[in-house]
């Protein structure tokens, strides 16, 4: 994604507006030293905590005053404090995390940055959630604050590590000055400063240092001297989790604090007609039903009386300009688009002419459902308003947008506006909204209420399920070609489905000439050297609202890519691994990542009878990734998939733990998709599906053995949260296919079954 | 009308309807919040507890059917075997979002108390109720055996 700045700019959001007004002001990307000294500004403290260091900003809320949040808490004493990390007298260093932490590891990752240039001791660390602000907080790769695109560490790399290194070199400074040492005297291990026979903690030297001028410039570590980056070490949430201890958005209680749930249309673009909410308001703890854009809403002291509540609720529903077919209609219309030519994403060459040439050829269709992204904890935001400012707890994903959603939901300034960011119970790309729907609705009914009662609105499972915001259906037919030498001589790609970007902020920049690119990528960047290709593109209008979910476009085009490649090689009778890298000449990292995956899987060893092996290869977020599936065939044509060995380039591995924990994450919420995964809809237009039962997720018994293996890299770090999802149902399909010869081209793969030959 | 019940070894009274499941009285009663909601219908194990030591799931229970039980939640889990599990989480770090946590360790430490050293199979089987959508469980079931080896001390 590139800097969608000036669309938040333009959709009147005047945090943005000021930033952009004022450009000598706003902190840049700290590409350089010196850029990075100019986000640094010595205020004078108002707040008795010796000297606070802020950053630059324009705002009167962050700006110059040292009241910034991340300022105001340092009321634990005098200190080291600035925007990104606080050094307290207790010998704590309190890392503010930019990014939302949804389990991806954001907040380990980002601390360690700050961790490794600061040399401090890791038992240390804490990490605090930064309050919404574009200014100083926001990702360098979208201009506003907000993660996704696994982008969280990319952007912050060389951002957080300076902070460590500023501060760093402050504490050096002021325990100098206090020994009468020279600097370079001083060394720093673990969390404590030396020399000479002296030693201080961080704690205790943090008050002089606050006093230290600013580094001129700050000199980052050689990666030969990293302590932290490039080790595996506990994350810094493991404990809070393991012990549920961790504060997630519904486990926000305030004092008053009311339960709302959202009686919500069964069809998608239905809307209230009327309601009668006599018997709901008779049962105890129900406390008002109010009507809002999304449906009715009930409020109730507590979630059983509110679902109770719910449950009594009469609602007339307008279905007049609802969507009524059914996924079936639909996959059959797009499947008819499928003879048609689309408008073309990528054109090398004549495809269509030298397939004619071709020696074989092999035509695939495919479809894919509906995915909804299920995450644990469902959609859910605590809202209070008081009539002129509003504060707001929730998972928040992309800050800049939520906080501008709630601002012109209530028609109040941004500045009235405080939003938390809180630990999230999952996203997979669930909480990234550009209508900000789940954060508008709790504020509907707070300013449909009128009262200042904080209020929780909590989705419920079959809410979540039936909500929409699902992973769009595709189909798509892919026709390659193969000459007498085996080698791909055209490939045409066609694919049809509904656009994520269309209609929200973000299609003026990722929508070029009718185009989506999340439809198209990992399609129209084939890594094989074909001359003669064509990818085309029909975009559909369904009255579904649909959403990125983990990996995107490469949720289905990975598939369709790569199972097609296991088809080509059968026909040119070569080995699935030899005919990529044959193609592979000038993609180096993916054959990398191919044979590494490939030599820990010990491909062409014997296996044990029924079973095979399938492999796959794909760049996503600009990370690289192989697997080897091993499938085991039962005599009934069910499968198990026993184990996959995986290999990632993602750059420098930061912490290689983590990039292990969403590499083997993203293989089973990958593969629970693949096998079972499907939402769909019933003539009339209901989703039939409501919970755990209908929409199954995978289950421990379902998941694989998994080898997770890192290719070496000092490249800048890439993603890791989203690479490792979609690679594994080729894998899986294509030792499905080496076992049966059949084809996996309509998903979930329950929809049929294997047999051996 | 007050309830009484007892829950991490405390009783306490509340003031919510005898069929309210026990997951909202714990929640929003007691504000014992480490037990999670996550299907509400006994399908994801989220909100597991104990009920005189025996694996629930807290969604399927109502306050009476917890009267005069001990009900021990994740916000009071003590003992050996929780320590242990606890302790494997952390070192291995299992946790990824965290959110089905509780009611994961919840159901491993059911599972060691009454099988002290589980085969995967073993694992498997016991956990296939507890949904984790960041599909921890990978590590889950390395967790799992990492605590039935400290356990055997």
């Amino acid at each position: 994604m590139s800097d969608i700045r000036n669309i938040f700019a333009l959709d009147g959001h005047p945090l943005t507006e000021t930033a952009d007004m004022s450009p000598s002001l706003v902190p840049p990307a700290p590409a350089t030293a010196e850029a990075s000294r100019r986000t640094f500004l010595k205020i004078a403290g108002g707040t008795g905590a010796g000297l606070v260091l802020g950053l630059a900003t324009p705002l009167p809320e962050l700006g110059g005053l040292g009241t910034s949040t991340a300022a105001a808490k340092a009321g634990a004493g005098p200190g080291l404090v600035d925007a990104f990390v606080r050094i307290a007298p207790d010998n704590t260093v309190t890392v503010i995390i930019k990014h939302l932490d949804k389990g991806q590891g954001a907040a380990t990752g980002l601390a360690t940055l700050v961790a490794e240039e600061l040399d401090a001791a890791w038992t240390q660390i804490r990490t605090e959630f930064a309050p919404s602000d574009p200014t100083l907080y926001k990702n360098f790769a979208f201009g506003v604050q907000g993660v996704g695109g696994s982008t969280g560490l990319a952007n912050s790399f060389e951002q957080y590590r300076k902070v460590g290194a500023t501060a760093r070199a402050m504490l050096v400074s002021a325990a100098a000055k206090s020994w009468g040492v020279a600097p370079g005297d001083v060394t720093v291990a673990g969390g404590v400063l030396s020399a000479k026979g002296k030693t201080a903690t961080f704690g205790a030297m943090a008050e002089l240092a606050a006093k230290e001028a600013l580094p001129t410039n700050v000199t980052l570590k050689a990666p030969d001297k990293f302590v932290y980056i490039g080790k595996s070490f506990p994350r810094v949430d493991g404990l809070a989790k393991s012990t549920g201890k961790a504060n997630f958005t519904i486990d926000i209680d305030l004092p008053g604090m009311l339960t709302a749930v959202i009686a919500r249309p069964p069809k998608f673009g239905a809307t209230v007609t009327s309601f009668d909410a006599a018997a709901t308001r008779k049962v105890a703890g129900v406390v008002d039903v109010v009507q809002v854009p999304q449906g009715v809403a009930v409020v109730a002291k507590g979630m059983w009386p509110a679902l109770q509540g719910r449950d009594a609720l009469k609602v007339v529903w307008d279905d007049s300009k609802a969507e009524k077919r059914s996924t079936a209609d639909i996959i059959a219309e797009y499947r008819a688009l499928l003879d048609k030519p689309g408008l073309v994403a990528r054109k090398d060459g004549d495809a269509e002419g030298e397939l004619k040439r071709a020696v074989k050829i092999v035509t695939a269709d495919f479809e894919f459902p509906y995915l909804a992204h299920a995450t644990m904890e469902p959609m859910d935001c605590v809202v209070r308003f008081d009539g002129s400012s509003a504060e707001v707890w929730t998972g928040s994903q992309l800050q800049t947008v939520d906080h501008g959603a709630i601002a012109r939901t209530f028609g109040i300034k941004p500045e009235a506006v405080k939003l938390h960011t809180v630990w999230a119970g999952g996203s997979f790309g669930r909480r990234a909204v550009a209508d900000a729907h789940y954060i508008v609705e709790a504020c509907a009914i707070a300013k449909a209420r009128g009262k200042p009662d904080p209020i929780k609105v909590v989705w419920t499972r079959e809410d979540d399920i039936k909500g929409g915001y699902y992973r769009p259906i595709y189909v798509h037919r892919i026709k390659a070609g193969i000459d007498a030498s085996g080698r791909i001589v055209a490939w045409q790609h066609r694919i049809v489905g509904q656009s994520i970007l269309a209609g929200t902020p973000f299609e003026g920049m990722m929508v070029k000439n009718g185009i989506d690119v999340t439809s198209v990528e990992g399609a129209n960047n084939l890594p094989y050297a074909i001359p003669n290709l064509t990818v085309d593109l029909h975009t559909t209008k369904v009255g579904v609202p649909v959403l990125w979910w983990r990996s995107v476009g490469s949720t289905h085009t990975a598939h369709a890519t790569e199972h097609v490649m296991d088809l080509l090689a059968k026909e040119a009778g070569k080995d699935p691994v030899g005919f990529r890298i044959a193609h592979l000449k000038d993609k180096p990292r993916h054959a990398a990542a191919l044979k590494l995956a490939v030599d820990k899987s010990n491909w062409g060893a014997p296996l044990p009878a029924g079973v095979f092996r399938g492999v796959a290869v794909h760049e996503s977020f600009a990370s690289f990734v192989a697997q080897v599936a091993e499938v085991k065939l039962e005599a009934d044509g069910s499968f198990k998939v026993l184990r996959v060995v995986s290999a990632i380039d993602c750059g420098l591995a930061v912490n290689p733990d983590v990039v292990h924990a969403q590499v083997e994450g993203g293989i089973g919420y990958g593969l629970g998709a693949a096998l079972q995964g499907e939402i769909t809809m019933a003539k009339g237009g209901e989703v039939e599906q409501g919970n755990f039962d209908g929409y199954q997720p995978l289950r421990i018994s379902q998941m694989p053995k998994i080898e997770s293996h890192i290719v070496p890299s000092a490249a800048a770090p890439t993603g890791v949260g989203e690479p490792g999802t979609p690679v594994v149902l080729p894998a899986v399909a294509n030792a499905l296919f080496a076992g049966t010869g059949q084809r996996t081209l309509r998903l979930p793969m329950t929809k049929q079954s294997y047999k051996a030959v | 009308m007050a309830t009484t019940l007892t829950v991490n070894g405390k009783t306490a009274s509340v003031d919510a309807a005898p069929n309210t499941p026990l997951l909202w009285v714990l929640r929003d009663d007691l504000k014992l919040t480490g037990t999670k909601y996550g299907c509400g219908a006994g399908l994801c194990g989220a909100c597991s507890v104990h009920v005189d030591g025996a694996l629930q799931r807290s969604c399927q229970l109502t306050l009476a059917d917890v009267v005069g039980k001990q009900v021990r939640t994740i916000d009071g889990l003590d003992g050996k075997v929780g320590a242990a599990v606890q302790k494997a989480w952390v070192a291995l770090d299992v946790v990824q979002c965290g959110y089905c946590q509780s009611g994961q360790v919840m159901a491993a430490v059911a599972l060691l108390t009454t099988n002290p050293k589980p085969t995967d199979a073993d694992i498997d089987a016991a956990m296939d109720i507890n949904v984790c959508r960041c599909a921890t469980y990978h590590r889950i079931r390395a967790g799992i055996h990492a605590a039935a080896k400290t356990l055997e001390g």
